[in-house]
């Protein structure tokens, strides 16, 4: 296992530009930077939205649309992919409504706020860190019982690594061959805690030794490095080797979320190093470079994305508040408890307090250079 | 019918709900090869093979997680839960995902699994076999929590808690796994796949001694030693009490506890369990709030106490026997 994260995609400058790998076509390079454009725009809004009290706390993944798309992209259509926080809005490239995801965050719960994850093979958002590895393995296992030749995917972060359920997770897949990805984000930063403060282990892969399973290094910030090493992942579950855990790497290049300020615990000039390699801009330059794109295709892909999120915002806006009837709704999937209907009455027995509205920015935070616009 | 002990009962209802529904799993240390520590998934590997039976990797979150992968995926996973207190590990899941995942998925994926959990003391285990945790499953909504205590009822209720689309907790009181056998039926108590109708066994407390002079609301362990203890309270005083065994912990049949109650005019709890927030709290509060005014006495409590599940040598100074249910029984009688 080589250290170095895999690359494809050069600096325009001294590291030279790999060869495409097999199986992307011009078009699926075109499709995959449309990908990467509209998690950027979906970002970008959402993190506007809570500066304007639109929507709450906001946890951003700037930077790391590489690692979603890329990784997507490689699955199958039938595959299932299980989320962190930090990818809520990958749903969107599955057909989950932008403005489900951006109610989610406005706090809207019921239809305007979850997904049925069987529409769509997305897992819904894993809040707590890790959790969701586990229902990974047991879905892609299942699968496997039932001879269905589909595998899973999950994302979760560097942090996530040291939580018990990684460790389970990981060793359930590897002993039962579970034909599923581990897909780590190692953005070298979890909340305050560098990646040093997290584990003594040189990376992230190495882990994967004590595991029985392969770990595969690739760079967090090349989208078609990151859809290779997936797609050789996802070939290997689907043959029947078992699971990858993949390390990409990469670096956290704004805050943990929108209560957030990384000044107080990091160098922000490390932080400025690192902006340059961000994903969009970087496949925008591959696939110029490539002459597979111009300018005016880059313009049209990122106005599209621009209206297609406005548009879901409006949609989310215009949402109302649901009735105090929702908090008893599909709690149980059959027999709704007794208490339920006393607990109503007793609510529906006095005026309802006003409606919730976002906080807004809080003293003290900075996501840094995210623009805010109106639209 | 063959008279079947509780474990070969629980043991009978996992053969015939896997015959048939070919969803149904089984998850578990040492469940398939051993047939479980208690053996009551002795069999499955040989009758449905290593997919469907799978001694996992020792590790509860990970068993608990992977089983709610698999309800996601559309399998009916039953988990085993080795002792009462391995729970522990895999309680997150259990709360963080089980219990929310219909929730979250506004009824269309709920997390269709059922964990099989053997629990409470009195079988002179090493530390940290012996717990009761009940409570800490019902303050969770979204899970059902039942406890069986005859062979009979072990086995519909199992079927039935297979059958339920949301996610049960079923707690098996391993103290009487084997204190008695009881006929138990060939036939299907319902059919399975019924749409996700709850069973009434699912929901119905069950009256386990007719008596109109005392109401003893209990499940589970103490079902024998109130049953012991009401013999011994009909025979020296003249008082003949009513035994309801809860069966279900979350929801209660309020109903059923509170007519009870109400006709009784005078109500005892009896559970293992520590006595602080456990299901004696919530079922006194019940009678209290409704038929307070048909009562001639408080409400009484007999139950565990609010310390570390002992050292078998004092266990019996801890669980409820039927000396304290009869002491506690006389102080409600006596108010």
């Amino acid at each position: 296992m080589s250290n170095q994260p895999f690359r494809v995609i050069g600096d325009g400058d001294k590291i030279p530009d790999a060869p495409v790998p097999d199986g992307l076509s011009e078009k699926d390079l075109i499709e995959l930077y449309r990908w990467l454009v509209l998690l950027r725009t979906f970002d970008e809004r959402a993190v506007a939205l809570q500066r304007q009290g639109r929507i709450g706390t906001y946890a951003l993944y700037w930077g790391e649309e590489g690692t979603q798309a890329g990784a997507l992209y490689a699955c199958d259509d039938a595959d299932w992919v299980f989320p962190s926080y930090r990818q809520n809005a990958i749903g969107i490239l599955r057909g989950v409504p932008a403005a489900t995801v951006f109610a989610w965050w406005r706090g809207y719960g019921g239809t305007h706020g979850f997904w049925n994850p069987r529409e769509h093979r997305v897992g819904p958002i894993c809040v707590p860190i890790a959790t969701h590895l586990p229902h990974a393995v047991g879905l892609a296992w299942a699968a496997k019982i039932r001879n269905d030749s589909i595998a899973s995917l999950s994302w979760f972060g560097d942090g996530a690594t040291s939580e018990g359920d990684f460790h389970e997770a990981m060793n359930f897949a590897a002993v039962l061959k579970v034909p599923t990805v581990f897909f780590c984000v190692n953005n070298q930063w979890a909340i305050s805690t560098p990646i040093t403060k997290q584990m003594a282990t040189d990376n992230v892969a190495v882990k994967a030794t004590a595991y029985g399973m392969p770990g595969v290094r690739v760079d967090g910030f090349d989208p078609i490095a990151c859809w290779k090493v997936t797609r050789d992942a996802l070939d290997r579950a689907r043959a029947g080797d078992g699971p990858t855990l993949i390390e990409a790497y990469c670096y956290r290049l704004k805050a943990h979320g929108t209560a957030d300020d990384p000044r107080l615990y990091r160098d922000e000039s490390e932080t400025e190093r690192w902006v340059a390699r961000e994903p969009v801009g970087q496949m925008a330059g591959f696939l110029t470079r490539l002459g597979v794109i111009d300018d005016d295709q880059i313009e049209k892909i990122k106005q599209e994305a621009k209206e297609t999120i406005a548009s879901s915002v409006k949609e989310m806006e215009a949402i109302e508040q649901p009735g105090r009837e929702i908090l008893f709704e599909h709690v149980y999937a059959s027999g709704r408890p007794w208490t339920f209907d006393e607990s109503l009455r007793e609510l529906t027995g006095v005026e309802r307090p006003p409606e919730v509205k976002p906080i807004g920015p809080q003293p003290g935070s900075s996501t840094g250079n995210v623009e805010s616009d109106d639209a | 019918m063959p008279e079947l002990t509780m474990v070969d009962a629980l043991n009978k209802g996992l053969h015939q709900a896997m015959a048939a529904d070919d969803r149904v799993v089984v998850l578990g240390e040492d469940v398939a090869k051993t047939g479980g520590v208690f053996r009551v998934t002795a069999g499955l590997l040989d009758a449905f093979g290593e997919d469907r039976v799978v001694d996992t990797p020792l590790a509860e979150a990970g068993i608990v997680g992977s089983a709610i992968g698999m309800a996601v995926y559309g399998l009916r996973p039953v988990v085993e839960i080795q002792f009462d207190v391995f729970v522990y590990p895999g309680f997150e899941q259990i709360v963080v995902h089980a219990a929310r995942y219909a929730w979250r998925t506004q009824g269309q994926v709920p997390a269709s699994i059922v964990v099989r959990i053997p629990y409470g003391g009195g079988v002179r285990a090493p530390e940290l076999h012996s717990d009761s945790p009940e409570a800490l499953f019902c303050h969770v909504p979204g899970l059902k929590v039942v406890c069986p205590t005859t062979p009979s009822d072990a086995r519909d209720m199992l079927l039935a808690a297979i059958a339920d689309p949301d996610p049960v907790i079923f707690m098996e009181p391993k103290r009487i796994y084997r204190a008695g056998r009881q006929e138990v039926s060939d036939d299907m108590p319902f059919p399975i796949g019924n749409g996700g109708v709850p069973s009434e066994v699912l929901t119905k407390a069950r009256i386990a001694r007719e008596g109109n002079d005392l109401a003893i609301i209990t499940y589970g362990a103490t079902v024998p030693l109130c049953l012991e203890a009401a013999e011994r309270l009909a025979r020296e005083r003249g008082v003949e009490s009513r035994i309801v065994d809860l069966r279900s912990l979350y929801p209660l049949d309020v109903d059923t506890i509170t007519s009870s109650a109400s006709e009784c005019a005078r109500a005892l709890v009896v559970h293992e369990a520590p006595r602080t927030a456990g299901l004696g709290a919530e079922v006194s509060s019940l009678i209290h709030e409704r038929v307070m005014l048909d009562l001639e006495a408080p409400v009484g409590r007999v139950t565990g106490f609010d310390v570390p599940f002992p050292q078998f040598a004092n266990e019996d100074d801890y669980l409820p026997s039927v000396d304290r249910i009869v002491a506690g029984a006389g102080k409600v009688l006596d108010f």
